[in-house]
């Protein structure tokens, strides 16, 4: 068997694991101030210093005001609570919503939502790259529409959507925008309020923060109706006493993630062009979906034509390396993706891709590594599917 | 890399996979537990209630199965071959009933899936062999140099009628290693090794049908492709042509059927035969279902290439059928057979499988005609 420490994680956008600094920040926030922020006594006040300082914290990394941070559960919690709270306090009767076709689940999700309740739903497709169209999204405006929802980094394919474009076209139409910045905060430089958007989902573990805990922004003149209910917390936004090592974490986890962000953006995105030319000389026929777009540096999402990435990925596992296939339904058995059948692949193909999410825990050795094992196992799983055809 | 030797087990979440997989641990191989993700179980929701464990693919018995890999130290994962299961295994099982023969899903399972596609991903991931939960067992031959298929030790648990398709290069890569253990030592294996499942119940039925309403998954199936309904009503008559009734589909019926018919008679009515094109169900007494010969096809030789002439052996009709003495009389084509028993059979239903015993060593077997 293969210990865990001879182990190599290339599955950051997955989630990571909670960085030192971070688990130091929320272990005082456990310890030292364990008080209910809405209790009126001193260990109430306490906890609640800690909470408006992490408030505080993160509003300054996103260059917007504390009041517009609402804490929520992570990053699912803030997609329902923008896409369902917009829409649902729209008093309009009849109401539209677009998204495109590349959305997380989360906001794919709610969106199925609010078409079972009445609302029409338009789905914006990316182009093959897997970026989608400001004008497309024009395109798809009518006069009821109550909300436009495009994520900013796709978690698939680490495409970066042309967020402020579609901010200007949105402000010009007079339509909100929220979108899921899960995958972009942290990892891109980031301001909310110069980039225009209306709403921002936040997650913090998957920036060396704490799972269960993320965040959402909301402008000031935004009204957002709740979605959960039993009490007057987060201004009446969000009820639940309000995790405070969590919201502590994200704001830690956040200020790191920008402090290190230009020189780990360079780092890894030289680990990523190491393995994507190494892959291309030495896997081909090759593809990398996601090529010739504006990507994050740390995702690559290779297509190996001619292998059942399934296999691929469990070889991968049994040799020590962590990454990830495209979706996994509820048993973890992997499903063709959305994502990578909206650019245009096959089921085939989508099945032959797999991502691979560097981050802090990958050397340039393991990258090597990787390349070799990935050399042999891709060989091997295209000679024995050549047999099989044959027999 | 370890240099011990690699298997995968077909691990379903229930206590006979669990074990096999323990036992395989035990032994010291290298172990790697794979669950096949094969049916959807969101599809057809007006089936049952969701969340029904003992079905196939539920996520209580891949939860199940994950957690005696947990136990076991061993990875595990769950591969997804939906598309192939639908291909090879329900649809052939629709079509099956709809032409009025009684279809057995877990024999197709075996050789298309289990020995098929994932012998090939567990091939792929430098594993040796797939084992499995079932009772039965593999011996070389020394004479033949073939694989021989044998019946389990304990004959009551015996599982050898589902795996007469395997072939010489498929047995080469099976193992089972429950074959020599009864139901209660795997019990008591599965106790003594702590395993999480090993007070769970066996689960009964087809998989992938709740309940084991076969026709109201046939039902449904048609209306989730959007094709017209093949609950399509007609005449119950006896053998001699006389209209006694109405039933509401052919496919609702099997050969040997007693209940359901709906039709007041003087003795008890059992289905002799459906005839989907005419749109009937044939009834008619007990004694009308015995059959002296049958014609079994795609006849699948495992004990020998193929026999010379006719051959004497125990042949049984279904699963739960005792091996009745009979000869073998091979056709040009040495995967067509009649099949002649010394005394008449019960019940001998298109569409099952015909395996050919020669005391517990599988001679081979074929699909009813």
């Amino acid at each position: 068997m293969i210990g865990q420490g001879m182990r190599a994680y290339f599955d950051h956008c997955a989630t990571t694991p909670v960085a030192e600094e971070v688990l130091a920040a929320m272990t005082a926030a456990f310890r030292e101030d364990f008080g209910n922020p809405s209790s009126v006594h001193a260990f109430g006040q306490a906890a609640r210093r800690r909470l408006e300082d992490a408030r505080r914290r993160v509003a300054e990394v996103l260059g917007v005001g504390p009041a517009e941070i609402v804490f929520t559960s992570g990053g699912t919690e803030a997609d329902n609570l923008a896409v369902l709270g917009v829409v649902r306090s729209d008093p309009r009767p009849r109401k539209h919503v677009v998204t495109t076709s590349i959305e997380h689940p989360a906001v794919l999700e709610s969106c199925a939502q609010l078409e079972r309740e009445g609302v029409a739903v338009s789905r914006v497709p990316p182009d093959s790259r897997g970026v989608v169209d400001p004008e497309a999204i024009r395109r798809a405006l009518r006069p009821e529409t109550a909300l436009i929802t495009v994520m900013h980094v796709n978690n698939e394919l680490g495409t970066v959507q042309p967020i402020a474009q579609i901010a200007r076209l949105a402000r010009e139409a007079g339509v909100l925008l929220h979108s899921d910045g899960v995958q972009a905060a942290g990892k891109i430089p980031l301001n909310l309020a110069e980039l225009g958007v209306d709403l921002y989902s936040l997650s913090a573990h998957k920036i060396y923060g704490p799972k269960g805990a993320g965040a959402l922004y909301v402008r000031a003149d935004v009204a957002v109706g709740r979605i959960l209910f039993g009490g007057h917390h987060e201004r009446d936004r969000r009820p639940g006493t309000e995790n405070v090592p969590g919201a502590v974490g994200l704001a830690a986890a956040l200020e790191l993630a920008c402090r290190d962000l230009p020189a780990e953006s360079a780092r890894l995105g030289a680990l990523r062009d190491r393995l994507e030319e190494a892959a291309a000389a030495r896997l081909a026929p090759l593809r990398v979906n996601g090529a010739g777009a504006p990507r994050v540096p740390h995702v690559s999402n290779l297509c190996f034509e001619g292998v059942d990435g399934e296999a691929l990925l469990i070889a991968l596992d049994l040799a020590g390396f962590a990454v990830s296939g495209g979706a996994a339904c509820s048993s973890g058995a992997a499903e063709p993706s959305h994502v990578l059948t909206a650019i245009g692949l096959s089921r085939e193909q989508a099945r032959a891709s797999l991502r691979f999410s560097l981050g802090r825990l990958n050397t340039p050795e393991q990258v090597e590594r990787l390349i070799e094992v990935l050399e042999q196992s891709v060989a091997r799983l295209r000679t024995r599917a050549a047999a099989s055809r044959h027999v | 890399m370890s240099e011990r030797v690699r298997v995968a087990v077909a691990m379903s979440g229930g206590v006979d996979s669990s074990t096999a997989a323990a036992l395989l641990v035990e032994q010291g191989l290298d172990v790697v537990g794979l669950t096949m993700q094969l049916w959807n179980q969101r599809r057809l929701p007006e089936l049952s209630p969701p969340r029904t464990a003992g079905r196939c693919c539920s996520l209580e018995d891949v939860y199940d199965a994950r957690r005696v890999a947990e136990r076991l130290g061993i990875p595990y994962y769950v591969v997804n071959f939906e598309d192939r299961f639908e291909q090879q295994v329900v649809r052939p099982f629709i079509r099956e009933y709809l032409e009025g023969r009684t279809p057995i899903p877990c024999t197709l399972c075996n050789s298309h899936l289990k020995f098929d596609v994932l012998l090939e991903l567990a091939r792929s991931l430098g594993a040796e062999a797939v084992a499995t939960g079932h009772y039965a067992r593999i011996r070389p031959d020394p004479v033949s140099g073939r694989r021989l298929l044998l019946r389990a030790s304990q004959p009551s648990r015996d599982q050898s009628y589902f795996l007469f398709g395997l072939s010489q290069e498929q047995l080469a890569h099976a193992l089972f290693p429950l074959g020599g253990l009864s139901k209660e030592e795997v019990r008591a294996a599965a106790r003594r090794l702590g395993l999480p499942v090993a007070e769970k119940a066996d689960s009964q039925e087809i998989c992938f049908v709740p309940g084991g309403d076969y026709a109201a998954f046939i039902e449904a199936y048609f209306r989730e492709q959007g094709l017209p309904s093949p609950a399509v009503p007609g005449a119950i008559v006896s053998s001699d042509g006389r209209l006694l009734g109405e039933h509401s589909g052919v496919h609702r019926f099997t050969v040997g059927q007693r209940r359901g018919l709906g039709v007041a008679a003087g003795a008890p009515l059992y289905v002799l035969a459906t005839d989907p094109a005419g749109g009937r169900v044939i009834v008619g007494r007990d004694h009308e279902l015995l059959r002296d010969r049958l014609t079994a096809d795609r006849v699948n030789w495992i004990a020998l290439e193929a026999p010379a002439g006719p051959l004497r052996a125990q042949v049984k009709i279904r699963h739960k059928h005792e091996a009745a003495a009979a000869t073998l009389y091979p056709g040009e084509d040495p995967s067509v057979v009649e099949v002649r028993f010394d005394e008449p059979q019960r019940a001998v239903t298109p569409g099952q499988a015909a395996v050919f015993y020669d005391g517990e060593v599988v001679l081979g077997g074929g699909w009813i005609r």
